[in-house]
Order: structure tokens, then sequence, then C-alpha cells
């Protein structure tokens, strides 16, 4: 490496720095500043736009608004079961009890959610709840979320410092110290000092070609703290979500809320048959309706009827699909219909469902209040991320805490639709405590070594010092026909293997990349370094898929159909040593015997299994 | 459906604006492949990949959903993502310019941060406390009103689009313009907000200004009406409070909402 002037670089200081400026970011820095840290937020992109803008159906919590029979037990045991089991049963108990508090908060910041005719938040269906579960606010639930927890971080004078990309952790002796990386809008790099850190940066879908996730969710968050010593953990499971869209090919992948199947819509495959019938597994029988009749009264009588299959767990339904299209019974372009014209009426259908009304026609020219439309899989949300302690959501490093998308354990091997927002502000909410808590602990801020930030500067500066090597887009597009082709909803270990030899020659590819041009919003470069992460995350995901010899949840093995009760009680931990990756399994935490009776029986606490009911 | 109204376009030519100035920088055109149902920012992302990997464009969600690619599109204020090609002349260039009233970072891209500024330049909402039952009770009629308001997605086409800004830089310090009278509509309107914004609307955040000539209505993707809903009913405020204090409190004590608002409890 040639001897350089040190680059000029800003530099702030802070308690508590948040990596990561959607709901669970925001939150996080909400309670931190209240607990007295000085706080910041970094984002990659403007304040307001992360991900979290772009969820739809709703956030859930046991309200008991809409059916009082619910109750944080009934959640707790839905999102273990839709997890497959797999989840970490104290975060799964934690989120069930508190989101319900962090749903009225955001009423009180000023959210206002969609009401029942008694005036309080009106709940929504969805995949997996028992009961009607979800706040909402029509189908743009992540909006209002984000907006309110944006109003209340200004009113709470935090800084923003937007368009800033973090490209490294800083250590001082096992203990994080700062985070170090560039403004978009100039290109000067910026050392930012802190006592604590937390990781909120989202997912990593950006890796798949048919995907959800915009160019920001690459994984920094995971690839930081494996670099930085932290661990990842069910890093295999990966949710494609069953309703993308998929024709035109501009807006393939795109989402197609669930609540379209909340609120009455169903799927059909080619002949008009509701096939979902068929695709009922063992595990869900005793509460899935086996006909349509049964089904379609269960939207208004959740009581005496069991639900429609067409709101089994997600990855139940896009499996169905694939298996449906894959049969020949498919759609023109290879989905499946998804219908809700002949269901419901125009006027409820734009009040419901405003945004994908405005959606397809705009960008398909479909009416969906006249006729059915295509959707498939879309690749959507991480289960799996950086492995935290459940109350506190510190990571294994010291002074590092992680919460939202790029934490790992709520979810288990499958997320509920409605879980993650609800996971944002609930374990948001907990990251800022425990940060500012540690924070406060600490005299100052750690030390900075200046070598280090020398080598993150010649990183950095690589791809546009080279010329003429390979180029950042092409080396994306690939990774992402990879990831879509080999590790995708359905896997196989020839395949796996296959997919690990690319990922290695990307590698290869990424450290002879070059963009061209000056480091002012320069979307190449940008790429350059946040494929990085996108390689050491889908590295990862490969391998683990490859460890795990069963199928569960969003990990489904075409060599390994079934689960295997022994992969039930282990967890794939990666680390990161000597600079690679090393996989391991370990064993599941125990579950109280009280818990475990909620989880297998139907949902109601015993009186010692519900010290925090009110 | 779709191949039906699309022209049989298969290249499209975009006169986009390269440079990190205005008086240095100028248009330059591209010719790439299209597909059909393509958006204008599709085009964009072929530029990138096949013609100018540094080409400075921003958006995040391509949904119409973040309102981050607000761009001029043949001289339109439009969101790049929800610009179909098929909705524009096939014979002729498209140009693609950055908004005209935010400095300019590069290319595509310009410095929102007037917009930020002026967010963190007024009280957020402060509920009256819960009702008796630890309930707080709000109405599907009174919330319906204000989801209107909320349904922005901070693209800040309106912004660029005002006249009062656009053409007056100096009018920045003291008018915050459409998108904030559309929030502070919102505060303002939340049936359980304590707060008043009135005195403030008129004096710090230059309501006044507002001639009403509707161009933000006109280009806000969201069809939020904001000069009807929002804008005309603060400046009624504004009259009605600014000469009349006692009517604020008034308004809060007998809970008598806006006169469009249903009554119905
Ligand atoms: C279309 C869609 C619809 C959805 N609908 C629902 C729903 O209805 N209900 C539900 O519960 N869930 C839903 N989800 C899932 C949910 O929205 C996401 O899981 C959640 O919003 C993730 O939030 P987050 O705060 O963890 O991260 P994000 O909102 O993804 O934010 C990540 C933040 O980290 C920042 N960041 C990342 N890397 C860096 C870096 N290197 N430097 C600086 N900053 C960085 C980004 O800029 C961004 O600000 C949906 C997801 C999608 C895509
Ligand atoms: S109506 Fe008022 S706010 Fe809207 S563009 Fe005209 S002057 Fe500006
Ligand atoms: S009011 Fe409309 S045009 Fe203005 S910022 Fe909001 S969404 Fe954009
Ligand atoms: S990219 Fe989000 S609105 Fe266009």
């Amino acid at each position: 490496m040639s001897v350089q002037p040190r680059a000029e670089h800003d530099e702030r200081t802070y308690d508590v720095i948040v990596i990561g400026g959607g709901g669970a970011g925001l939150r996080a820095a909400i309670e931190a500043t209240s607990q007295g840290a000085k706080t910041a937020v970094v984002c990659k992109s403007l304040f307001g736009k992360a991900h979290t803008v772009m969820a739809e159906g709703g956030m859930a919590a046991a309200l008991r608004n809409v059916w009082p029979e619910d109750g944080w037990d009934v959640h707790f045991r839905d999102t273990m079961r839709g997890g497959k089991l797999l989840g970490n049963w104290r975060m799964a108990q934690i989120h069930a009890q508190e989101s319900p508090d962090r749903v009225l908060e955001l009423e009180e910041w000023g959210a206002m959610f969609d009401r029942t005719p008694d005036g309080l938040i009106l709940q929504r269906d969805f995949g997996g709840h028992r009961y009607a579960r979800l706040a909402h606010v029509g189908d743009r639930t992540g909006l209002e979320l984000i907006r309110t927890l944006q109003y209340r971080a200004i009113e709470l004078g935090i800084d923003v410092l937007m368009e800033c990309n973090i490209q490294r952790l800083l250590m001082d002796d096992g203990h994080v110290a700062g985070a170090f990386g560039y403004w978009r809008q100039t290109g000067r790099y910026i050392l930012l000092r802190a006592k604590a850190i937390v990781l909120a940066t989202g997912g990593a879908g950006r890796s798949w070609r048919v995907t959800t996730n915009s160019w920001e969710s690459t994984g920094d968050g995971l690839r930081l703290a494996l670099e930085a010593g932290a661990e990842l953990m069910d890093i295999e499971f990966v949710q494609f979500h069953p309703t993308g869209m998929v024709w035109p090919l501009s807006v393939r992948g795109l989402l197609v809320t669930e609540g379209v199947r909340g609120d009455g819509g169903t799927l059909k495959n080619k002949d008009g048959e509701r096939f979902m019938f068929r695709y009922i597994p063992e595990f869900f029988k005793a509460e899935t309706a086996d006909n349509a009749a049964e089904a379609d009264r269960w939207y208004e009588d959740k009581k005496n009827n069991r639900r429609t299959p067409d709101l089994l767990p997600r990855d139940e339904v896009a499996r169905a699909i694939n298996s449906e299209v894959k049969a020949g019974r498919g759609t023109p372009h290879g989905g499946v219909w998804l219908d809700i014209a002949s269901r419901r009426s125009a006027d409820y259908i734009k009040r419901r469902l405003p945004s994908m009304y405005v959606q397809f026609k705009e960008l398909a020219d479909v009416d969906i209040t006249k006729e059915a439309f295509e959707i498939g899989p879309t690749c959507h949300y991480f289960m799996g991320g950086i492995r935290v302690d459940a109350d506190s959501t510190a990571t294994t490093v010291r002074g590092l805490f992680a919460a939202g998308e790029c934490a790992a354990g709520l979810h288990g091997a499958n997320r509920l639709g409605g879980n993650s927002l609800s996971d944002l502000v609930v374990f948001g909410r907990r990251a800022g405590l425990h940060a500012a808590q540690f924070a406060a602990a600490q005299r100052a801020p750690g030390a900075v070594d200046p070598t280090e930030l020398d080598a993150a500067v010649a990183r950095m500066r690589a791809p546009l010092e080279r010329q003429g090597g390979e180029d950042p887009y092409a080396i994306q597009s690939d990774l992402q026909d990879t990831m879509q082709d080999l590790v995708g909803l359905i896997r196989t270990q020839s395949e796996l293997d296959e997919a690990l030899v690319r990922i290695r020659s990307y590698r290869e590819r990424l450290s002879r990349v070059s963009a061209p041009g000056a480091a002012r919003y320069n979307p190449g470069w940008n790429l350059a370094l946040d494929l990085e992460s996108m390689l050491t995350v889908s590295e990862a995901v490969t391998r683990a898929a490859s460890l795990r010899k069963e199928s569960r949840g969003g990990h489904t093995r075409d060599d390994f159909p079934k689960a295997d009760p022994e992969w039930a009680k282990v967890n794939v931990v990666v680390r990161r040593t000597d600079g690679e990756l090393a996989l391991q399994t370990e064993p599941l935490p125990q579950m109280p015997a009280e818990l475990s009776e909620i989880v297998t029986g139907e949902g109601k606490a015993t009186a010692a299994a519900a010290p925090h009911t009110t | 459906m779709s191949e039906a109204v699309e022209p049989a376009r298969r290249e499209a030519t975009v006169r986009v604006f390269r440079g990190e100035d205005r008086a240095s920088g100028g248009f330059v055109d591209y010719t790439v492949p299209v597909d059909p149902g393509m958006v204008v920012l599709d085009v964009m992302f072929r530029v990138q990949q096949m013609r100018a990997p540094d080409l400075a464009v921003r958006w995040n969600c391509k949904a119409g959903k973040c309102g981050s690619c607000s761009a001029e599109v043949n001289g339109r204020p439009r969101l790049m993502c929800m610009t179909r090609l098929s909705s524009l002349p096939a014979t002729e260039p498209i140009t693609v310019a950055p908004m005209a009233t935010f400095p300019l970072v590069r290319d595509l891209v310009t410095d929102v941060s007037f917009n930020y500024e002026k967010a963190r330049t007024f009280p957020n909402v402060k509920l009256a406390p819960p009702g008796p039952d630890g309930k707080r009770r709000m109405y599907q009629e009174e919330v319906d009103r204000v989801q209107e308001f909320h349904k922005c997605i901070e693209c800040f086409l309106c912004q660029n689009v005002c006249h009062v800004i656009r053409d007056h830089e100096e009018n920045k310090a003291a008018y915050s313009g459409p998108r904030f009278f559309v929030k502070m509509a919102a505060l303002e309107m939340h049936p359980l907000d304590t707060h008043s914004r009135v005195e403030m609307l008129r004096a710090k955040h230059g309501l006044g200004l507002c001639n009403i000539t509707k161009c933000c209505t006109e280009v806000c993707p969201e069809s939020i009406r904001i000069t009807d809903n929002a804008i005309i009913p603060l400046k009624e405020r504004v009259v009605s409070e600014y000469y009349d204090p006692l009517a604020w409190v008034k308004r809060r004590i007998f809970g008598e909402k806006e006169p469009a608002a249903p009554a119905e409890r």
C-alpha cells in the first residue's frame, strides 16, 4: 500500500450513535436521548426514507380492541409457532408483552391508526395470527411509523447525519470506540467517536434479483458486526414473500401486501382453483379451514370457523405458489392469480388498499377492483442477523447493540407479517435504553487508532483510484442472479456448492473493482463499497443453508424436504476468525415449562406464566 | 394490458443534466435499450449500467413510497419511479433535470436540507390526556381528514414548484412552503392536539405569502389537496383567530371541529 498523507475527515463525538434511520434506529435514538445520552442517528439515505417507509400492512400487537380473546400469550404462541419453534422464547415473550404499549406510545406521538367504530385502534387479519391483531393505516403503515418517529426525533433535537455511509467500526481493546465512513453528498470522510453503538441497519435482500428490498438493504450492519467480533445467527432463514408483482418486468418483485389476503383476497391457479386447500401442512391442520365455505365465513366469524389457508404463514404460501407454477398451473408470466375484485366491492378495496390500487393502476395498467392480478414469491426479509441478548439487545462485543431486521432471534425460522414493525419499536427502545446505560457507565469514548483510519481510507479510496477494473454493477448483477437461482426459495446441495464457488469468484473480481468519477455523490463508487457487505452476507447465507440439512420455515432443501427434530434444537452461528467465516451449531436456549405449555396448548397463559399481563 | 398501450419502443434517448453546478453543467444524451413497462428511473439505471456509472440519482423504494426520486421530467416535476415511459412522447428525447428550487449536489441530486431545517421550526403534537377509562378515542371521520395529510411522502415536489421560493431565493428564510403547511394542517386538525400554531403560521412560516395558485396541488404525487384542504383552512384560521384570539380557546373548549368535519361521534 502506498504511503499517502493522512486523509482529511470530519470528526464528531457522541455518547451513543445509532447506525440506521429506520423504525428500529429512530426508536433507539429516541430512547437513548430520553435517557440523557447525547445521540446521533446515521443513515445512508435521506431522513425518513429508510426501508421502513415501505411497510404496508401493519404492526402486530395484542391490543384486544377487536378481539378481547387475544392476549400476549396468544401472540407469543403464534410467533413461536410461525417461527417453527426456532425463535428465541424470551424475545418472543418480551415482544408480545411490550408491543401494545409501543403502539399506544406512537399514537401519543401523533400516529393516526385506522379506528374501530368505538374510536379505538382498528386491527386487521394477517397470516399466522390467530386474531385480527395488526394496527394499521390503510396499506401505508410504515410511512406512518417512520414519520411519527421522525418528528418525535426532531422534537427531541436528535442529530441526524443523513446520506452518510458507515464503512467500519473502530475498536479499542475489544470495545467499540467509534465508526468511520463517508458523506455521500461530498465524498468527505467522517469519524464518529462514541461510547456505545446501536446497529439498526435493516436487512440484506438486495443480493437477490427478485426482491422487495431497496439499494440500501446490503447487510452492512451484519458485516460490520462480524468484523467487530460479534456473531450472526439463523442467517439461512430468508423470507420469500408469497406475493410480489411479476409483471411488467420493471416492477417484478415489488410487494403486494398480505393485507390483500387479510381483507378477503384469495389465491387461484390458472384453472381458477383455490389451490391453497391442497397445501395445508399437518402442523396447522387443526386451525385451518379445509373448504372454501368455512374459509369465507372465517372473515366474519372467527370463533366458529378456522382461518383460510390463504393466510397460512408466508413460507407455506410461497412454497405452494412455487409448486403450482412448477406443475404448469401458473399464469402467463409465471405467477398465480390473486383475486380480490370478485370478492369485495370496489369501494372497499380502494379504501382498505389505496396504494395497492394506485401501484397496479400506474405501474401495470391493472385495475385490482376489476380483475385478478399475477403475483409470485419475492425476497423480502432476513429472519437471521446479529445475535443479541434477548433483554438488552447487546451483542457479544462490549458497547455494541443491535435491533430491528439486522438482529436475529425473535422470528426464528419464519417471521409472521406485522411482527417486524412491532419488533422495531419494542427492541429499538430496548437497544436505546441499554446503549444509553452502557454509555453512562463509561468515562469517555475509547481511543481511535489512526492506522485503522488509514487502512479504512485506503480501502474506500481504492475503487476510485483504480482504472479499467471490474464494473461494480456487473458484479452486483451476477451476484443477484446467483442468489436468485441457487440460494432462493428451494435449495439443494449441489446448487449451494456452486453458489459458493461463484461468490468467491465475485470476491476476487471485487478486489479489482473500479469506479470512474469523483467521490461526490457517485453511486458506482458507493455500490463498489457496499458489495463488500453483500458478498459477506451472501457467503454466510449460502454456507449456513448448506449446513442445515433439513427444511424449516424460510429454509427449504429439496434434498432434505422434511423438518428434522435434531435440527430443531440448534441455531447455526457464524463468526469471523482470521478474516474467514466460521460456522457452528449451538443449542437453543431452553424454554420454561409454563411457556412451552402456551405454545403447545391453545395459547392461554396460566397465571404463573403471565406475570406481566395487565 | 400493458402490451396494448405501450408504443413499440425498443430504445429510449434521455437528455440528462450532468454536472456539479448549474452554470458549468449541461445536458448529455444517452440512448439505451428499454423494456415494456419501464419507468424513467429504470432508464437512469440503464444509463448507470451501460454508459455513466457515476450518474448521480437519488432513489430508494422505486414504488412511489419514499419520495426520494423527485426530478423534472420533460419540464414537469415528477417522481422518476412513477413516470412510465409510455406516458411520454416516443418521438423526442426525454429530458431529465434536477429540481430547480434547491442547490445542486450533482447531476439529478439536489441538496434538500432547506426542508429538513423547516421541519424543526414548529411544535409536534401534544395530546389531551386520555378519557376516564384510560383510552384515547378518535373517530374514523376525524382521522380520515388528517390521514390525507399523513400520506405525504416528503418528495418536496410541491416545495420545488411553489413560485414563492422557486423564483425568490430571498423568501426562503421566512417561508416554510406547502409541504409544511400540510404538516401544520395535520397537527392543527388532529382531534386531540392541544397546541395552537396559528400565530406562528402567520408570523414565522409566511402563510400569507401563498397566493393560492394551486401549483403545489397539481404536482403532488399523493394527490393531497394541499391548497383546498390544508392551506385555505389554515388561512381561515389565521384570519379568525388572529383577529379573535378567543376563537381558538372556544374551539378547544367546545370541541367544535372545522365546518367540513362531520360532527357525528
Ligand atoms: C415493501 C415492504 C413491506 C413491508 N411490510 C411490512 C408490514 O406490513 N409489517 C411489518 O411488520 N413489516 C413489514 N415489512 C418489513 C419491515 O418493513 C422491515 O423489516 C423493517 O422496516 C426494517 O426496519 P429497520 O429499522 O430494521 O431497518 P430499515 O428500515 O431497513 O432501515 C435501515 C437503516 O439503516 C441505514 N443503514 C444501513 N446501512 C448503513 C450504513 N452502512 N451506514 C449508515 N446507515 C446505514 C439505512 O440507511 C436505513 O436508514 C415490509 C418490508 C417491505 C420491504
Ligand atoms: S398554492 Fe400557495 S403554496 Fe401552493 S404553489 Fe401556490 S403559492 Fe405555493
Ligand atoms: S405534499 Fe405532496 S408534493 Fe408535497 S412533499 Fe408531500 S407528497 Fe410531495
Ligand atoms: S424511489 Fe421512492 S418515490 Fe421514487
